[in-house]
């Protein structure tokens, strides 16, 4: 595979290291004199300290510190803000709140001795009820979880909705056809495979604080570490080196991280503290957790008019979502989907719980895929009330492309689309009317067989900032591009890539505007002492956002070397114009033959040539994109299953995916970020679940019951795409890094209960185990979300 | 990453060596195979002997091979060396069934047989395997060896015959022209353990069958077998109505557990539906 | 106590506690961090490494069974400046993208095609299927491992 000029497949220039084991992960950081720290983590999810003894662990020979909600306390550190202004315990000091939470913190000599040091601290707890099933969460008399809030009377966080609530109802009053089906997308967690952890260096001398760390954004945890600790922003630097997956569990700040920066300054020593894996699953955050409530209305002959919707949404105990501020419930109020409705609404109940928190991660476009989801099944609901084709039905419903850009019942804007071309190509990629005829055979010798769809509409890439910040921080990205004289370019961005591909995609971007091959650019990322500022990679939003950044950027540079060009073809800067060929980019009289091409520019611009008033020398700019819109990627996906009736297995037997993403940069890499979704959701829809017994012991706390998809599970995927471009972004692009996550869940879930039918049920939650499956057919669904008894 | 505490460690390089340290140390001492049980365990801090001994040195517990009428099966072969054996195939498919739904490969280089049975987890696929065939256990102690059969080896959850002091050195399974065998498992995911999983034995004689094992797993089955089913199987046809009340007979002598992997009802359903299973195609694979 | 164990080609002795698994031996007493670890029950395969030739999960042996044994990790598999097939492979069909897990299934891949040169996709599946990924789908591993089997059976 050779390297193109610009956009196309090329190979990843980050895999020569991954591949030799010369990939550098926060656990591969060592620093001299390093210790190493270990959390004491609550055995109870809800209970009163009564006491803390760690004189043991301090007389361990080995340990250097032991700390706790107390220590913190004397610092105004015990509690943090979270991203979304809640606060959150970093070592609690009056209560426990869920199973897993930070007690204390030990730092030792090795990480044996740490985590040895934690046998011998002595907590005495007082055990109170707890609040697990959050629909009891606002029962009166539940226990008060947040007494540490003034003036709190019960466990409610929020009242939010979306919609035109009267218009909905007024629908809905005068429909044909209603359906309505109450549905829990459950708690999961993203799980990358490396856990979380940090190494924080404080050097007291100059004061300044350095702390690795797999964050996907670097440049927030820089200023949030200053708000919080109260030191000085310039005299911290984050660093956030190779990342072993986030998909959003990198998000936001967790106590370990700031009680490793507190074991630096307290010990005066670098201090390294990784999570372990129960950890991991146990505290850090989690996503979903939507009890939801759907309803369509429509005409007899399946004219979807409107949808409402009610969800209890569960934050657990502190609530630390990370989401734009605006929007309590994410995005979750894009659930009309891809349909052409008259109306919606929806009400959204934030509510505390006795577990972990979280909400927002997991590749989840700020709850789209709760969207997603609801508004997928809720169509094949439809279909199975009217007695329709599940495609058809979509078919029909679809938003035309002449409707774009369109302004949907909640309120956004959808840039651009063209869906039927899309349903179609997987209907015929998939072969849908033959995959119909076997089913209907298959059914007469009583063999399971079911064919599920899923239409999702993506908004993702925030923010605009003026609509969406995090904390306060606007949802903008900065990009510094400088090409050095000989005309090798290093380019700067805040985001940060935790297996996306940036130091390619981007390095394409900057090749394709400037006319360089991409292997002379060097993408720099990760290190806020090196890098301008931007609010990171999550929410799909690194190409809507940083990529429209380095585009901006490049393009800028590019005029410049127009002012450098004309001054040395001794033309006027209106008379060039921009070619790129096999050699390169180079800036051409118009008419004539003559040009210059950007390095012969780069190395004038650095030289002694005398440059036009006004005209600065060098060739580098800086660039701070602000998107207009969000994007909206799109696709259509097809997943067929075979289901034993004996036993309530499901084998996803086929999963076609049609993106539209727009354009695509590297097609290698999209095509591979579709497939890591597409795994995820066979995942959730199948074997994903975090469930709490009543006394709220995390009943999927280890990867023995914390079950992830292996290659045995996941088919062989049929891809294929459409390209409807994004008409405010520079080049069209779209971000495509959660579709498959978000889209691909309901198409499995969809194929489940399609190859159902028989037995007469409509719906069952996820994940669709053997048991579930099962427990479906007998009509005695099984509560996914609690411990099976 | 989760660590053990610390422990004292010694290799043994001979049966009577791993026997007189054994007595060394004494009730807190291990045995450590594969260690993919045990390990896991002293990292999360549930097991914590004083001392480990390493067994993984003793080749003359690895033979795997035929002697006269009895496949034997060193306690110390691993999960991928029954799993390859072709001799073992070929006289009792349930081994490799069952072989090749545990765990995963890179588990099965280094798990051991001996060590998943010592294990007595009551989930084990090898204990419904190894009851199924009627196995014999031979367990070395100070005072010399003894056989036990396999289904007197477990006394209750995580709990065997073997005594502190003594080793599981070898399984003996008998042979039987004609015999046939199978296993079917329900799991959650490959690699997991099994929401019910049922192994099943039967030889025929003159069309009806003469000889029936039945081994359950996962659903509290005692002993990890169902002798009333076995019982009713001697002498009928291996037709479906007659497998199926025999998988009816063993499901309804189960106790499960309900936990993540199910409900009660359903892997008592699952006990019969997969003893039905197995029962079938173990009657398809042996001769009449 | 102490152990001699030889790592990719080069013999090492070191005193260490029995306790000391050998994912932690390589990572922090010889600087390999090449290979990774991610959870604490042998589910996730991100520290396969192989012992005496055969791939075992290292965070599940004690570095004391390593000794007077071979052990190869990600970092062995280059040889002579050249890259092994199955690393060529995972470049070659984008078998990567956090790269965390790619090290384990390297070395698995290496074990497979040694023992079997031309393995179908299910054979492939089978073998890493104690591994787990969260960014590929699988689908790019086993396009790279059968992209390895067909690039050293044209050598």
């Amino acid at each position: 595979m050779s390297t193109p000029m610009g956009f196309g497949r090329m190979h990843r220039k980050e895999d020569a290291r991954f591949i030799r084991g010369r990939g550098s992960y926060v656990d591969d950081v060592n620093l001299p004199g390093m210790l190493y720290g270990a959390i004491l983590r609550s055995p109870h999810a809800h209970a009163r300290i009564v006491s803390i003894d760690t004189s043991a662990a301090l007389a361990h020979p080995k340990v250097k510190a032991v700390i706790t909600g107390e220590t913190l306390a004397g610092l105004n550190l015990a509690w943090m803000p979270t991203l979304s202004a809640d606060t959150q315990a970093v070592l609690a000091t009056d209560k426990v709140r869920f199973q897993g939470q930070e007690v204390a913190f030990v730092v030792a000599e090795d990480r044996y001795s740490a985590r040895d040091a934690l046998e011998l601290i002595d907590v005495e707890y007082e055990a109170l009820d707890a609040v697990i099933d959050a629909r009891k969460s606002l029962d009166e008399g539940a226990p008060i979880i947040r007494d540490d809030q003034e003036g709190r009377a019960d466990n409610k966080i929020f009242d939010w909705g979306a919609g035109d609530k009267d218009a909905t109802d007024a629908v809905f009053a005068q429909a044909e056809v209603t359906v309505a089906q109450d549905m829990l997308y459950p708690r999961v967690h993203p799980a990358p495979l490396e856990t979380c952890g940090a190494v924080a260096d404080f050097d007291k001398v100059t004061g300044k604080l350095t702390v690795w760390c797999p964050t996907q954004a670097p440049h927030a945890h820089r200023t949030l570490y200053a708000l919080v600790a109260g030191l000085p922003e310039h005299k911290i630097r984050v660093i956030s080196p190779d990342i072993g997956g986030g998909f959003g569990g990198k998000v936001g700040i967790y106590p370990g991280y700031v009680c490793a920066i507190v074991g630096s300054i307290v010990t005066g020593k670098p201090v390294k503290w990784m999570e372990d894996r129960s950890e991991n699953l146990m505290s850090t955050a989690f996503a979903r957790d939507y009890h939801m409530r759907g309803e369509v209305a429509a005409t007899r002959d399946g004219r979807i008019q409107a949808i409402r919707v009610k969800v209890l949404a569960d934050h657990g105990a502190f609530n630390g979502t990370a989401q734009p501020t605006k929007f309590p419930a994410g995005f979750f109020h894009v659930f009309t989907g891809s349909y052409d409705l008259r109306a919606a609404h929806c009400e959204v109940t934030g509510v505390y719980t006795n577990k972990a928190p979280g909400g927002v991660a997991y590749a989840c476009s700020f709850r789209i895929t709760e969207a997603v989801y609801l508004v997928e099944r809720m169509i094949d609901v439809l279909a199975d009330e009217l007695g329709v084709d599940a495609a058809e039905l979509r078919m029909k419903n679809l938003l035309r492309s002449e409707q774009f850009p369109y302004t949907s019942p909640t309120g956004w804007e959808y840039d651009s689309g063209d869906y039927q071309k899309t349903l179609q190509l997987a209907m015929d990629m998939a072969g849908y009317d033959a995959l119909r005829r076997e089913q209907a055979e298959k059914r007469e010798r009583g063999e399971l067989m079911g064919i599920g769809i899923s239409f999702f509409t993506e908004a993702v890439g925030a923010g605009p900032r003026k609509h969406m910040d995090i904390l306060g921080l606007g949802m903008a990205d900065g990009a510094e591009l400088r090409v050095h004289p000989t005309g090798k370019a290093v380019l700067r961005v805040s985001c940060q890539s935790q297996g996306q591909g940036h130091e390619t995609t981007f390095a394409q971007i900057v090749g394709a505007e400037l006319g360089i091959s991409p292997d002379d650019v060097e993408v720099v990322h990760g290190d806020t002492d090196q890098t301008p500022f931007g609010l990171g990679t999550y929410g799909s939003r690194s190409t809507p956002v940083s990529g429209a950044a380095t585009a901006m950027v490049a393009r800028k540079v590019r005029e410049r070397a127009r002012q450098v060009a004309a001054a040395m073809l001794e033309a006027s800067p209106e008379d060039l114009e921009w070619t790129v060929d096999e050699a390169g980019g180079s800036w051409t009289v118009a008419g004539t033959g003559a040009g210059k091409s950007i390095q012969e520019i780069a190395l004038a611009a650095h030289s002694n040539l005398e440059l036009p008033e006004g005209v600065e020398g060098h060739l580098d700019a800086t660039c701070v994109y602000n998107p207009p819109n969000l994007t909206y990627p799109f696709g259509a996906y097809i997943c067929v299953v075979d289901v034993d009736p004996g036993t309530g297995q499901v084998k996803v037997r086929r999963f076609i995916a049609v993106d539209d993403c727009g354009v695509r940069i590297n097609p290698m890499i999209v095509e591979g970020q579709v497939h890591g979704g597409l795994a995820d959701g066979v995942g959730m829809a199948l074997m994903q679940l975090m469930a709490f017994d009543e006394d709220g012991n995390h009943l999927g706390a280890s990867f023995m019951d914390y079950l992830l998809p292996t290659a045995m599970e996941c088919p062989s995927w049929e891809l294929g795409e459409t390209v409807t471009p994004s008409p405010h972004h520079p080049i069209g692009a779209k971000g495509v890094g959660e579709s498959a996550t978000v889209g691909s869940p309901p198409a499995v879930v969809n194929a489940v209960l399609d190859a159902l039918r028989p037995y007469g049920v409509r719906h069952a939650d996820m994940p669709l185990t053997p048991a579930a499956v099962w427990r479906a057919i007998k009509g005695d669904p099984i509560r996914t979300d609690m411990a099976i008894t | 990453m989760q660590v053990p505490a610390s422990f004292e460690y010694e290799r043994a390089e001979s049966v009577p060596h791993a026997l007189e340290l054994l007595e060394r140390y004494g009730e807190d001492a291990r045995l450590v195979a594969g260690g993919h049980s045990l390990i896991p365990m002293m990292k999360l801090r549930l097991a914590q002997p004083d001392a480990l001994i390493d067994i993984n040195g003793l080749a003359e517990l690895s033979h795997l091979g035929v002697d006269g009428d009895t496949l034997v099966i060193g306690a110390l072969v691993r999960h991928a060396a029954l799993l390859a054996d072709e001799v073992v195939g070929t006289y009792f498919p349930i081994f490799h069934e069952a072989e090749r739904v545990i765990a995963d490969p890179v588990v099965r280089n280094r798990g051991t047989v001996g060590g998943s049975l010592c294990q007595a987890d009551p989930s084990e696929d090898l204990s419904a395997a190894f009851a199924a065939v009627r196995a014999e256990a031979v367990i070395l102690g100070p005072g010399g060896s003894r056989t036990v059969p396999i289904r007197e080896f477990h006394v209750g959850p995580y709990e065997t015959v073997v005594e502190p002091g003594e080793i599981l050195t070898e399984l003996r399974v008998p042979i039987r022209p004609g015999a046939g065998s199978a296993y079917e498992k329900v799991e959650r995911r490959v690699g997991d353990w099994p929401v019910a999983a049922a192994g099943a034995y039967l030889r025929l004689d003159g069309g009806v069958i003469a000889e029936a094992g039945i081994g359950l797993t996962a659903v509290g089955a005692e002993h990890f077998t169902a002798p009333d089913a076995e019982a009713y199987l001697i002498g009928k046809a291996a037709e479906e109505a007659v497998l199926r009340e025999a998988a009816r007979i063993a499901a309804e002598s189960c106790e499960p557990q309900a936990d993540q992997r199910g409900p009660v009802d359903y892997k008592r359903h699952l006990a019969g539906e997969l003893t039905y299973r197995a029962l079938s195609r173990a009657a398809e694979r042996s001769g009449s | 106590m102490r152990v001699s164990v030889t790592v990719n080609g080069q013999n090492y002795v070191r005193e260490i506690e029995p306790r000391l698994l050998l994912v932690h031996f390589l990572r922090d007493e010889l600087g390999l961090t090449g290979t990774h670890w991610g959870c604490d029950t042998s589910n996730c395969g991100v520290c396969v490494v192989q012992l005496d030739g055969v791939p075992v999960k290292s965070c599940t042996v004690l570095a004391v069974m390593a000794d007077g044994h071979e052990v190869t990790t990600v970092e062995g598999l280059e040889k002579d400046g050249e890259l092994d097939p199955v690393q060529q492979g995972f470049v070659q069909c984008h078998g990567l993208q956090c790269g965390f897990c790619t090290p384990g299934m390297l070395m698995t891949a290496r074990w497979l095609l040694d023992r079997n040169p031309d393995p179908d996709e299910g054979e492939i599946r089978e073998a890493i299927s104690g591994q787990l990924c969260r960014c590929t789908g699988y689908e790019n591993i086993v396009r790279s491992i059968r992209w390895a089997a067909e690039k050293e059976a044209s050598v």
